[in-house]
Formats: structure tokens, sequence, C-alpha cells
């Protein structure tokens, strides 16, 4: 116990201990956009201890201070935080570069002989964390350089930790081979699967929402609630991913992780504490009870964007995109309605829908409510008011919306008609506070695990959404849609024929 | 801006109100209020520090200028609501010759309903900010004793008058030397047997940090005064030798330990706005710093212990 650190002393952060991370896959978008700023943020914040190193993997001819550059140059361009060179001379004296193939066994020697240099230089203490930005298929190549060369090897009183991106393989089968890989050297609480779509902001946000408070609690449950609409949708198209696209799709790279566990966060019961075991019990218990459409056709949807205008520019459609084949059948739009088998949600409907190409870049959860069951007023006065919502709106803009029928102010008689109430947290929250990326990295240096599903939820999810892929399968081309709007014609279908609408996000 | 001359915390109250819905946003989503009571010296860099924190934490800011003396009795304000500067909304009001010392009755229209008040002096604070009127409105009161003269003599006064949700800048400035010796003590180190701080003669800093240290791992401390500038440098010895961060030039500091090599951290000094957003982000009384103004006349200074 660190007598410095007072459980009341809500001042001093929580400072990551003295490691070194691995970077494998440098020159990844992912890794100069995203990971390599997060990390700099993090030490400007303080956040990162003096005995740090970042050591980046690829094959590239480059010495020490040409990956320092690259990192440089992408903290230049992406970080979010103001550059100091002050902040910038901490870091850069524990970069160090490996230059080798991944299946090159001296490469991997020589990794070991960097870390264990670094480990005495540095005072990284032998704590290692190897962060694989590479594709999935790669992973059993790396998990077993890093075990052959001794890497995972684990001094006394020092951990190794492992950090994988979504997605966790691309069913169920692959999903359990991928953790087989990765469990053979790790064990379940060294293995970090990083979802950034999934912000520990927005997943603290939801349950202080939900359980700090005594309003909305007991209107949660099949009484009062219609459905809920869970919908993630970006405005741009694949971009430059279509290797990465191409096979996989909307309903894999997002209703699987991502819209599955916002589902899990807003349907669970009250978790015992937050403690993670906790939160990861009721999310589990949740997921458990999710049925799938016995009719699958009728209760799911799925498009694939055709050219069309989008903000008034003109937009190539999915299979123009650089580098698909014209023949492909990914979906890019996908709906889904789920239910839940348990004595709260019984006979509430969840739809979920992501797509590309759609008409603005938003996620949210929208609960809504069950009309009153008798209104008082003539019925022209209420033609204008429809179902209560309450929105969680987790981007852009992360804040709640509360919907609800008010009185037109004036005195043309009684007529009802929605307004809605809105918070936000803090206007300039983006540039403020933590990204994302920030603070899944700093849980992986503090061995937090809370925000990272395990296995189990990531087997789980699969076997929701199987049976659903097994049948898209049989069906060659997806619905085209035009880019811009909201989705194909049948995905309005679906939700009409359980008479119900879309929330237009 | 709007100008009003001549006025009432009421009509100031109004004109945010109308300046609003003319914005056509009349909801806002403050989340408290920030009473600053000041002086013409600190009025403007305590305004614009309160304003760039509105960013984290979307608040109504109030400052309060009071000009005792002179035949002209009236207030003066000067309002702007949601500007390029921050979300806030901010009113600087001088409360000339007899409505000086009624800033209490100026501010009440003007408290937001149901949500923190926040009270701040950039500069002269009363002996007792609790039971001060403005203070009263407040569940977390902030001084800056460096402000002072005579910063040792004005931190005795914060440590005679405690009461719980008071706070000091002089303490929110060495959260990164405090976090940052936390960290060092996260990996195994020998028995603490005493601190040495080393910072400038009239600087509150280095003794409450000394004082924090000396409480936190109950040993002795003391404060070697130097002529430069904050804290130069702390070391807590220990059984296994002492732990050390130096920082000589003000912002790149040298991290030492017994088995470690020595490292770099970046150090720098804070500008206010981020004292004040630090010092908003946590409404509740800051109980360890009351354990470090406790600790302070423990803290000998000048003379060296090792």
């Amino acid at each position: 116990m660190n007598p410095l650190r007072d459980p009341r002393d809500a001042r001093l952060p929580r400072v990551a201990g003295p490691c070194a991370v691995v970077l494998f896959g440098v020159t990844g978008d992912l890794s100069r956009k995203k990971i390599m700023p997060a990390i700099y943020d993090l030490a400007n914040r303080g956040l990162l201890p003096p005995g740090f190193a970042l050591v980046g993997f690829a094959r590239r001819e480059w010495a020490h201070e040409d990956f320092a550059q690259e990192v440089h140059d992408s903290v230049r361009e992406h970080a979010r935080t103001p550059f100091s060179e002050v902040v910038w001379r901490q870091l850069s004296q524990g970069i160090r570069f490996v230059a080798g193939d991944l299946t090159d066994p001296e490469a991997f020697a020589e990794l070991r002989t960097t870390l264990a240099a670094l480990d005495a230089e540095r005072g990284t203490v032998g704590n290692h964390a190897f962060y694989l930005s590479i594709p999935p298929g790669l992973f059993p190549t790396v998990v077993s350089q890093i075990e052959r060369s001794g890497l995972a090897e684990r001094p006394v009183g020092a951990w190794r930790r492992v950090v994988v991106e979504k997605p966790f393989g691309h069913d169920l089968a692959s999903a359990q081979e991928l953790d087989a890989v990765l469990s053979s050297v790790f064990s379940p609480d060294e293995i970090f699967r990083i979802d950034h779509y999934l912000g520990k902001e927005t997943v603290q946000n939801i349950l202080a929402v939900r359980f700090a408070n005594e309003m909305f609690e007991p209107l949660w449950n099949s009484r009062y609630v219609d459905n809920i609409q869970i919908t993630q949708a970006e405005d741009i198209g694949i971009g430059g991913r279509a290797g990465y696209y191409d096979g996989i799709g909307a309903a894999r790279d997002v209703i699987q992780n991502h819209l599955l566990q916002l589902l899990a966060l807003t349907a669970m019961d009250e978790p015992l504490s937050f403690a993670p075991e906790q939160v990861r019990q009721e999310k589990e218990k949740v997921l458990a009870a999710i049925t799938v459409p016995r009719e699958i056709d009728a209760h799911t949807a799925r498009g694939q964007y055709a050219a069309g205008w989008q903000g008034g520019i003109p937009v190539p459609g999915y299979l123009d995109e650089a580098g698909i084949p014209p023949d492909s059948t990914t979906e890019t739009f996908a709906a889904i309605r789920l239910d839940i088998d348990n004595r709260r949600w019984a006979g509430v409907p969840f739809y979920l829908r992501t797509g590309k190409r759609l008409g603005r870049r938003v996620t949210e959860v929208a609960v809504i409510f069950k009309r009153a069951p008798h209104l008082p007023f003539a019925s022209s006065s209420v033609t204008e008011l429809s179902d209560n919502a309450l929105v969680f709106r987790i981007q852009p803009d992360e804040g709640i919306t509360l919907r609800f029928g008010s009185k037109v102010p004036g005195v043309a008689g009684m007529e009802v008609r929605d307004v809605t109430m809105d918070f936000q947290y803090g206007d300039s929250f983006v540039d403020t506070s933590p990204e994302a990326y920030e603070r899944l990295i700093l849980d992986v240096l503090l061995g937090e695990p809370p925000l990272f599903p395990q296995a189990r939820e990531v087997d789980m999810s699969w076997s929701i959404l199987d049976p659903i892929l097994d049948r898209w399968a049989e069906e060659g081309q997806p619905d085209a849609y035009a880019s811009g709007g909201w989705g194909p014609a049948s995905a309005y279908e679906m939700i009409a024929r359980d008479g119900r609408t879309w929330r237009r996000p | 801006m709007i100008r009003l001359e001549d006025t009432s915390g009421h009509d100031i109250a109004a004109a945010i109100a109308s300046e609003r819905h003319r914005m056509g946003s009349p909801t806002t989503g403050m989340v408290l209020t920030l009473l600053i009571l000041t002086d013409e010296e600190f009025q403007a860099d305590a305004t614009a520090a309160a304003v760039a924190s509105a960013r984290e934490h979307p608040m109504r800011i109030l400052t309060m200028v009071p000009r005792p003396g002179g035949d002209i009795n009236r207030i003066d304000a000067d309002i702007s609501v949601g500007g390029d500067d921050g979300p806030g909304e901010v009113a600087v009001m001088r409360l000339r010759g007899d409505r000086s010392s009624h800033a209490n009755s100026v501010a009440i229209p003007l408290l937001l309903p149901d949500t923190p008040v926040v009270a701040w002096w950039p500069g002269a604070a009363p002996k007792d900010v609790a039971t001060d009127p403005i203070g009263m409105h407040a569940e977390r009161r902030i001084t800056d004793v460096s402000s002072r003269p005579d910063p040792l003599a004005e931190l005795a006064i914060r440590r005679e008058n405690y009461h719980a949700g008071d706070t000091d800048l002089s303490w929110t400035r060495i959260t990164n030397w405090r976090s940052t010796l936390a960290a060092m003590m996260d990996r195994p180190v020998g028995t603490p047997e005493s601190i040495v701080v080393e910072g400038h003669r009239h600087n509150a800093s280095p003794i409450l940090l000394a004082a924090w240290l000396s409480w936190a791992l109950d040993v002795p401390a003391a404060v070697r005064p130097t002529d430069e500038s904050g804290i130069s440098s702390v070391s807590v010895n220990t059984t296994d030798g002492p732990l050390t961060i130096s920082r000589p030039d003000g912002s790149m500091a040298l991290v030492e330990a017994p088995g470690m090599p020595a490292s770099p951290v970046a150090l720098p000094r804070r500008p206010l706005h981020e004292l004040i957003a630090e010092d908003l982000r946590r409404l509740t009384p800051d109980e360890i710093y009351a354990e470090a103004l406790r600790t302070v006349p423990r803290v000998t200074i000048g003379n060296e212990l090792d």
C-alpha cells in the first residue's frame, strides 16, 4: 500500500507503472492516427511514468531516430493536446525501433535484447505490453514468436500483457480459434481486447444515468418501454479500408461488438457494484437472454450503398470503391431485431442498425416509451404528439435528450406537441477530456480490465450473430441503398412489420 | 458584450436571460456558479482563466470588483454570454461607493438555482472565507496565498481559519509533484526517514509539499529556502537512499531513485486556467489539503535534517 495514495485524495490521477509497450504494425493507420498520439497525450497529461518506453517493430530499415521521427510526425498531426517540447523530450528518450519480419526469429531475439536494455536504462523493470495492431491472421505468428523468443517469460513481480483490436474473429469458431492462440501464451487477465468505438466515458455515462438516479429505472421495463433503437451511422464510405472491410461487413464490424455492448449496458440489471467482474456478470446474463427472430428474413435487413449524393457531394457506390470486387456481397448496412427473454424485457423489441454512407454520423441509444394509456384531449390536440423518448447520444456531442409532449403556447386552444430537452456533457468535452484510446491504453498499462470484453462475452455475441450471418450468406446481393439516406427500403419494411418506425437520428 | 450602467443584480440576471433568448438558446447546461471577488489588479486574469476553464465546466462566472470610496454609488456590469472564448456566461461587475460592501446582495439573484456555488478570491481574501457573506453561499472556497505580499503569513491565516471546503491554489500547484512522487512510491522503496524540499523562501507551495509528505509518510520534513522561484527539488530520504525530483529550470524535472536510472519528466508550471479547472473538478471538501495544512507547523524551515 502506497502511503502517498490516500483514497480521499481525489486530485491525484492514477499514473501507470513503469513499463515498455511493444507496438507491432507501426506503419498502419491506427498506429499513426490513434495509438501513438494517444501515448503522447497520456504523457502530456502526466499519466505515464518516468520509466516508460515505446518500441516499434516493423519491416523497415529504420534506426531508433527514424522511428522517433515517425512518432513525432504522427503526434504533431494527430495528438489532441498541444505539443510540448519538454514532454516530447521525456517521451522520445524511451523510443526504440527493431527492424525485422514477423517470421524472423532473429528480429525477436533483438527485440528481447532491446527490452532488456530498456529495463536497465529506462527502468521499465520488466513490465512489457505487446500491442498487436496487425491483421488477426498474423496473431498466431507473432504470439508464437513471442513465446519462442522467451519474451513471454515473466520475471518475478513483472507483468506481460497483450492488446488486440476488434474484430475478435469473424464468427464464433474463428473467435474461439483466435482466443486459443492468445490463451496459449497469455492468461485471460493478460489479454486486453480493445473496442475503440466503446469509450469508457460512454459506458460510465450510461451506467451513471441509469443507476445513480431514481427517476429512470422504474420506467426501464416492458410496462413502459415500447421499443429500443440502437443506431451507429457513419456518413463516410469505407475509405481506404477495402482490404479490411470487404468480406467482414457492417454486422461483424459494428453489431457484434459495439451495438451488442450498448444493448447489454442499456438492458442489464443493476450490478452489485461497479467492480469489473460484477458488471461483466450482468452483461453476460442479458446477452444470454437474447433471442434471434425465428424468421430472420422478416426481421433483419442488409444493404450495400450505391452511388449517390451526400450532403450535396457526389459519392461512388460500394462496388465502385477501389479494391472492392464488382460482385462483392458484403453488406455496408445491417439492421436486426433482437428480443430479450426475461421478465423485464419480454415483448420489447431491440432494433439495432448500423451503416456506412448514411445521412449523418451519429451513435445513439433511443429508449422509446409507450403512448399514455389514455389521452384526455381532443384527438385533434395531440396529432403532433409522438412517443416519449429518452436518448443517450454517444456521438457526436455526447449527451442526453428527453422528448415529451408540451402545450403549444398561445390562445389558439389546447394543442400538444413534442419538445426536446437536451443535456450535453460539457461544451467542448471532446477536446478537454481524454479520448477513448487514451483511456483504453491507460487501463491496459494500469492492468484494469473493466471495459475490455472477455472471451466469454465475445463468444456470446458471436452466438447471437452467427445464425443471422449464416442466413444472409445464402442470400446473395444485399439491397442497394442510395448514399446519404438512412438505408434500404427493406429496413423500413422490417420495422413496419412490427407496426413501428425508425427514429430519424 | 452588453454594458449595463447603474444597474442591479436583478437587472443583470434579466439581461443574461434575455441575451440567452436572443441567441435562441434559453436553456443552459450550466453546472455551477463561480463567484470571483477581486480588485482590478487580478480581475482580468482571473476572469479570463475562469472563461477558459468553462470549456470543461460550463458555468456562470460572476466577477465582482468592489471599488469603495468616491461619491458615486452605483453598479456597472459588462455581460457576455457564450462568446468565442467559451460557453460560459460572464458578468464583470464594478460595485462603486457604498455598493462595494454589498456584493452579497448583488450575487443572490444571480446564483443559478440548485447548483453548486464556488467562490474564488484571486487576490486579497477575508480572514475567514467560510463565514464571509459571499463565502457562505459556496461549498468550495478558493484562495491564493501566493498573490499576497507575505504568502507564509497568509498561509497561517488560512490554517487558523480553515473550514471544510476551503482550498488554496498554492496547494493545486503541487498536484503534479505529488502525482510524480506517488508514482515513484508505487514501486517498492525503502522506509522513508525524512523529507527535504527546496523552494523559494516566500513561497507556500514548498511548505505544503513538505507538510503533505510529512503527514502521509509520518516523518519529519524540512524546507530549505532558496531564491529560485517555485519548488526546485524534493527528496524523500529512505533506508535505501533518496527518492529525488529536481527541477532546476522550471519545466523539465529529473527523477532519481535508488537502483533506477535517472529519468527526465515534464513538470511544467501550469497556467491559471488549468489550476482553476482542477479545483472545480471536485466540489467536496479536500481533506488531504486539510491534513497538509494542519501539518504545516511541524515543517522545519531552513534547518537541514539530513
